[in-house]
């Protein structure tokens, strides 16, 4: 067993059994290189090199025709002094994660509240809920959604019925960002999947020991549910958000890939595919790209630094 | 007598609670599902009952719309789901392979670097595609690949989805030591280790892979966006982009039963593997 492990972890019981030891090791060496070949390959050529290729390019101008021309931090500067649509943006952006990911959270976390009860169909349940955000991210329900809230959609034939006049929430941009945040708390089924799970490993006890004290459903859930519950409530916070500052296909489809009206869907990945393979400033881009990186790397290590305040871990 | 009527007071409250959470629960369910029955409904209605009605029963049943959806554009959209399946199901095999090879060497054998080439992989995990999107895009412009399904399809089986190498070596660390140490005591080669033990042992979650990688790259979009720009060429998402770009409003019908079929594939392996789908959100946190 220990032949695996390191060859000079075998006991020295004569040379016979050194050598074939070791070169049973360095055939596994071998084998071991063979096996992770492709991701080698694939690393080097899709991530490592394109990483380093598209920091250099940030710093260039380049229009894919004629070489990348060297600027400096031009467009870092740019962004921050003479681009409007990228401040746009990044608002639209913090405002959409702001709202649409503790909403989405909370839902999830209420549903599976209800759900840990001991519900009699919880298979059923689970699976609907479960059903929009497995089919969320498809074109087909953006195309759905940009039907929904359109001045002569569903939503506003249901408000019809009660005399209410709806606008069209897709085409007016007070609203339209709040179409596609419902679109995200809709999909509020994989985050409460998570929550289940965790649910489930809180032990029975704990409640009943909470009840001979006396402590009523909203202390429970306070000083029980939620503190063990953080582990899982930082993950999901963690995964939701990544996700939804790299939003792009709703608010594509939506605006057809305009981010209108008056910009009010230009969503962050949008206006770099605008910049992209619209304009193909692709210096420009690569920097949107980097300052990307930057944004979801600061928002997650602030995270991580206050996670030790408040998500409780069991030692 | 007294603690008898307070506990009959508890279930009554249990069962009063209960009832109010079904009542919820039914409730929200059926706000929910309601826009996608609206729709398949939709999808079987005469087009100028769809922008009128609420109901789900449409008054007549036509499939006019899905006649007239497919062949809506210059090319069917036949075409587009043989491409979508075609990636699909490239991709899928690229995925178990790569992925499995890559998890079996980083779970299961000793060599130098295993470290640091556990902790990159880790890395690209976290990392936005983004970063990586403009330079690749340049590489498959200059290898002529734009406009083929090489880019879409040649990254999986360089393992560049290392999310699921992640969850294959969860997997693979679970599985006994005993089984390959013994098999290679015996001088069993690590490929047939791989291929004879590992493999077969692990069908749950190479069918998780699977599945999760055929949905998501059936539901990919900015990635054919990007690189396909002939309509032949085109999959079912870039397709229904295409229709509501060029028909707008006027074949609201046919958009919607486009959309409805496109829907089906994904829909098909809720339907079949529930049970495996949510077991993997649950044990890896997905995001959907």
């Amino acid at each position: 067993m220990t032949v695996l492990k390191s060859p000079g972890a075998v006991a020295p019981r004569g040379g016979m059994v050194r050598a074939k030891a070791s070169r049973q090791y360095s055939s596994t060496q071998r084998a071991a290189y063979l096996f992770l070949l492709p991701w080698a390959i694939g690393f080097l050529c899709l991530s490592l090199g394109p990483i380093l290729w598209s920091l250099y390019l940030s710093f260039t101008d380049f229009d894919l025709l004629t070489a990348p021309d060297w600027v400096g931090p031009a467009n870092y500067v740019r962004m921050f002094t003479a681009d409007p649509k990228f401040m746009i943006s990044v608002r639209i952006t913090f405002v959409y994660v702001l709202f649409s990911v503790p909403l989405k959270l909370a839902f999830a976390l209420a549903v599976a509240m209800l759900l840990n009860r001991g519900i009699r169909g919880l298979p059923l349940y689970r699976a609907l809920f479960y059903l929009p955000s497995l089919l969320g991210a498809s074109v087909a329900i953006a195309v759905l959604w940009r039907q929904l809230f359109a001045g002569n959609g569903l939503v506003n034939r249901f408000l019809a019925q009660f005399g209410i006049e709806g606008p069209s929430w897709i085409s007016n941009p007070n609203y339209s960002l709040w179409t596609l945040i419902i679109l995200a708390v809709w999909q509020f089924g994989s985050p409460m999947i998570v929550f289940l799970a965790g649910l489930r490993q809180i032990p029975a006890d704990v409640y009943e020991a909470a009840r001979v004290d006396g402590a009523g459903r909203w202390r429970q859930f306070a000083r029980i549910t939620v503190p063990l519950l953080t582990p899982v409530i930082f993950f999901n916070a963690i995964i939701q958000t990544i996700d939804a500052f790299k939003t792009f296909t709703p608010a594509f489809i939506i605006s057809n890939g305009s981010g209108n009206p008056v910009n009010s869907l230009l969503f962050y990945t949008l206006y770099l595919y605008q910049e992209a393979f619209g304009y193909f400033r692709m210096g420009y881009a690569s920097a949107l790209a980097w300052m990307l990186l930057i944004i979801i790397a600061l928002f997650t290590a602030f995270a991580f630094l206050t996670s030790r305040y408040w998500v409780h871990y069991d030692e | 007598m007294t603690n008898k009527l307070s506990l009959s007071q508890a279930t009554m409250r249990s069962r009063v609670a209960g009832i109010v959470a079904h009542v919820l629960l039914i409730g929200a369910s059926i706000a929910m599902i309601y826009p996608l029955l609206w729709m398949l409904s939709a999808s079987f209605r005469p087009e100028n009952e769809i922008f009128t009605s609420t109901s789900l029963i449409p008054s007549s049943f036509s499939l006019t719309s899905y006649v007239q959806g497919w062949n809506g554009l210059p090319v069917s959209f036949g075409r587009f789901f043989r491409n979508s399946f075609l990636i699909a199901t490239l991709c899928v095999v690229g995925n178990v392979f790569s992925c499995s090879l890559a998890a079996f060497a980083f779970s299961r054998l000793e060599f130098r670097g295993r470290r640091i080439c556990f902790a990159l992989m880790l890395m690209t995990l976290m990392l936005p595609y983004h970063v990586t999107l403009i330079p690749q895009y340049v590489l498959f412009r200059e290898l002529g690949w734009v406009n083929t399904f090489l880019p879409l399809v040649v990254p999986k089986f360089l393992a560049a989805d290392a999310f699921f190498i992640f969850l294959m070596v969860q997997f693979f660390r679970g599985l006994p030591k005993e089984l390959d140490e013994a098999a290679m005591i015996d001088g069993c080669s690590p490929w047939r280790v791989y291929w004879k033990v590992i493999m077969p042992l692990s069908m749950p979650v190479l069918a998780t892979a699977s599945i999760f990688t055929f949905i998501w790259t059936w539901d990919d979009f900015l990635g054919p966006l990007i690189y396909l720009s002939d309509m032949p060429q085109y999959t079912a998402m870039l397709g229904l982009r295409t229709f509501v770009d060029s028909s707008g409003v006027s074949n609201f019908g046919g958009l919607f039963a486009m959309s409805v079929l496109s829907l089906m594939p994904v829909f098909g392996f809720f339907l079949l593997f529930q049970r495996l789908l949510i077991e993997g959100i649950a044990t890896t946190g997905m995001k959907r």
